[in-house]
């Protein structure tokens, strides 16, 4: 069992945990994830670890309320337990030897992007980050983000925050004015990362994609994460998750993302009764 | 006297047109009634065959005496003096080309039925058992076993008798490695795999779920952590795959998702969260034991059609012949002699039929086997919407990859010296399928088995 440290709310839709795993925490690096499991019943689910802090021994995790077992880890509240929390898994991110990166977030993606700026912000390197979102509202990690980059580019799809454009535009725009990138590091919805890749295999850009695919166990056993990366099959839990963008087939990718879609809408409203069986057995 | 009675006392079974749409275990087990006919047939001969047959080399005339006198419980402590799962054993092991292959009675007839017997002799012992083992003299020595499979909990059980104070780290949440994972339900009810560990335990076994080794913690950690010696049994769990087009689409599974999603995650019970892709026609590509669980658990998920597409004929499956008639009984289709080209599908990336040629049988390859040869022209398509994929595991990397010193060979197996399963690295040992590849329960056991004993010498010899 975990215990939850602390939890705070992002915005409507997304949330910050911090959950005690003091080895985890030891030995994580940027670019890991770990897999969580809510009660006996749940799934297994992957979510790439978003800060640790040694001393106190805590993994923080950001998730996005989207499927049934998020939701039903947001009922948990500070204080509660998690029943399985396991890492680090997957190899850490590559950082070393680069002089100026763009580090791009999309949505809950940020949350990702978030650690890859720090390490590499510490590290001496200079970093963009250039961080996407669909309206204002939704914008997360804007403090955070700003102090680990030499330049900040807030973008949201509605122009609600003034800035209006995907993220692609930010980056095409900074590569037109001169920014000399060695390295792109794009982590979002799989759609994102296809067109951040696109525009930097035009300026032939390294770029490094991070994958969250469906998986079991994440040690490699399952094969339930593969992907076709340079016309090869790779998996995402052990070979990646980051993955050289320009090689990565994104069309199936997004094919395999929604396999379980119509049966996570089953399980999502099973899990709605069960929330409100709980509020009705509390109030009671 | 002796029961001459040529062939075996029956075992009760669920009908085959029953079983196919549920999870409950296929054999139901012997009465004691049962048990004692049976065991009357054992000739308790003087060069007791069948114990060279035993890879863990349990007494087997021994436990088969007990059973005659009613002495259950007399019959287990002998069993259990040389394996830590017996329950598990009774249910899994190939008895067919091991201790039963030996047996006298097989000359003439059928062999004693001493797979059946030892089942019932453990399902007695945990039926009716009343008090715990008792926990042997700690020795104050701690030793590590990386993987909760039958290997590591074989070592774990045996070091735990001799007052190790052993502690097993698993990577996944539930102990147990393939016997949980990987063998289902209806072969081997979970809840038996739980109270054999749950037995180990009570032995002062610690079981440290969540722990994937490699990652959390290195060897070489574990070593400075105090404990004297590691034993190293992750198992043979990297999926292959054909490399065949088409193998990305919706409704490919590695037949360790498939199993794992079942047996593990329990998607076949509604109050889990776990999906899986009910299929109604279903190829199962390979013809070993894990095939022939796919299949028959594709069946039990409710599908039509299950085939079994294999490139070699039935002489050459290495999947037992237990398995292979009950998947037969049940209605799995053996597409024999048949290969896959590539998985067909549709614009949405789900899985339509499965592109296939026949095959004939050429000279045999270094296997000893026939070499299967396509036939030019003879392709076809099974009208199929999953195909799982069952064709063996690599072992795992994660170990050897992170444990400097540890030496693996070009299949990625950890090398051993088979006398003592002794690795290249100081103080680590390993076995199961982590050193041979895909193997058996029985051969991960004697594996287990032999490095405790090994573990016990150096450990005892420092």
């Amino acid at each position: 069992m975990y215990k939850i440290l602390e939890k705070t709310s992002l915005n409507p839709s997304m949330t910050k945990m911090a959950v005690e795993a003091p080895l985890i925490a030891k030995k994580a690096k940027p670019g890991q994830f770990i897999i969580f499991r809510v009660d006996e019943f749940g799934e297994r689910v992957p979510l790439t670890i978003a800060d640790t802090d040694k001393e106190k021994g805590s993994v923080t995790i950001i998730y996005q309320k989207v499927g049934s077992s998020t939701q039903l880890l947001d009922t948990l509240e500070q204080g509660d337990y998690i029943l399985d929390f396991v890492g680090p898994l997957g190899a850490a991110t590559e950082l070393e030897g680069y002089k100026k990166v763009a580090v791009i977030g999309g949505g809950a993606g940020c949350a990702i992007a978030y650690p890859q700026a720090k390490a590499l912000y510490n590290m001496g390197t200079a970093v963009d980050v250039i961080a996407g979102f669909r309206n204002t509202d939704l914008i997360i990690l804007e403090d955070e983000m700003k102090a680990v980059s030499d330049n900040l580019y807030l973008m949201t799809d509605d122009g609600s925050n003034g800035n209006k454009g995907f993220v692609t535009n930010a980056l095409e725009e900074n590569i037109k004015n001169g920014a000399d990138y060695d390295l792109v590091i794009a982590i979002g919805p799989v759609p994102m990362m296809k067109a951040v890749c696109q525009l930097t295999k035009q300026h032939g850009i390294k770029t490094i994609v991070s994958m969250n695919p469906i998986m079991i166990d994440g040690t490699g056993m399952c094969g339930g994460c593969r992907l076709t990366v340079g016309g090869k099959t790779k998996f995402a839990c052990v070979d990646g998750p980051d993955f050289d963008g320009h090689e990565v087939d994104f069309d199936e990718l997004m094919k395999r993302n929604v396999m379980y879609r119509s049966m996570e809408q089953t399980s999502r409203e099973k899990n709605c009764r069960l929330i409100r069986n709980k509020e009705a057995d509390s109030n009671a | 006297m002796p029961n001459m009675s040529p062939e075996k006392t029956p075992i009760p079974e669920q009908a085959p047109e029953v079983r196919r749409h549920n999870f409950d275990e296929v054999a139901k087990g012997y009465t004691e009634e049962m048990a004692i006919n049976e065991a009357t047939r054992c000739l308790n001969c003087k060069n007791r065959p069948c114990v060279s047959g035993c890879p863990v080399n349990i007494q087997i005339p021994d436990f088969i005496a007990q059973v005659v006198k009613g002495d259950y419980e007399e019959a287990y402590k002998v069993i259990t003096a040389s394996s830590s799962l017996p329950a598990v054993c009774g249910r899994v092991c190939p008895q067919e080309t091991q201790c039963e292959s030996k047996c006298v009675r097989g000359i003439k007839g059928e062999s004693v039925g001493i797979g059946r017997l030892e089942r019932f002799v453990a399902d007695y012992h945990m039926n009716n058992a009343k008090k715990k083992p008792e926990k042997p003299a700690p020795n104050g020595h701690r030793v590590a076993v990386i993987g909760s499979g039958p290997s590591g909990l074989t070592c774990a059980g045996s070091l735990a008798k001799k007052g190790y104070k052993v502690t097993v780290f698993e990577a996944f949440h539930t102990a147990g490695g393939v016997l949980m994972y990987g063998i289902p339900e209806f072969r081997l009810p979970k809840a038996i795999v739980q109270k054999e560990i749950e037995g180990l335990k009570d032995l002062g076994v610690d079981i440290r779920t969540n722990m994937v080794m490699g990652k959390i913690m290195s060897v070489d950690e574990l070593l400075e952590d105090g404990f004297e010696a590691v034993f190293v049994g992750t198992g043979a769990g990297l999926p292959n795959f054909m490399g065949m087009e088409g193998e990305g689409l919706i409704g490919v599974y590695s037949a360790n998702e498939f199993l794992t999603r079942i047996n593990l995650m329990k998607a076949y019970k509604d109050e889990y969260d776990t999906p899986i892709i009910r299929p109604k026609n279903v190829a199962v590509v390979g013809g070993g034991n894990v095939a022939m669980d796919a299949a028959r658990s594709a069946l039990r998920l409710g599908a039509e059609n299950v085939y079994i597409v294999y490139r070699r004929s039935e002489e050459e499956m290495p999947a037992r012949n237990e398995e292979i008639h009950h998947a037969k009984q049940e209605g799995v289709n053996f597409m024999l002699l048949r290969n896959p080209v590539r998985v067909l599908g549709d614009e949405s990336g789900k899985v339509t039929g499965l592109e296939c040629i026949e095959m004939e049988l050429g000279e045999p390859d270094a296997s000893g086997r026939r070499r299967p040869v396509a036939k030019e022209g003879s392709e076809f398509t099974l009208d199929v919407d999953a195909v799982i994929i069952a064709i063996g595991n690599a072992p795992n990397p994660l170990i050897r990859s992170t444990t400097p010193g540890l030496e693996a060979n070009r299949k990625g197996c950890i090398v051993v010296d088979e006398e003592t399963m002794k690795t290249t690295k100081e103080g680590v040992y390993a076995g199961g399928d982590a050193v041979t590849g895909a193997a058996t329960v029985i051969k991960a056991m004697g594996a287990g088995r032999l490095a405790a004993e090994s573990i016990d010498k150096y450990i005892m010899g420092k």
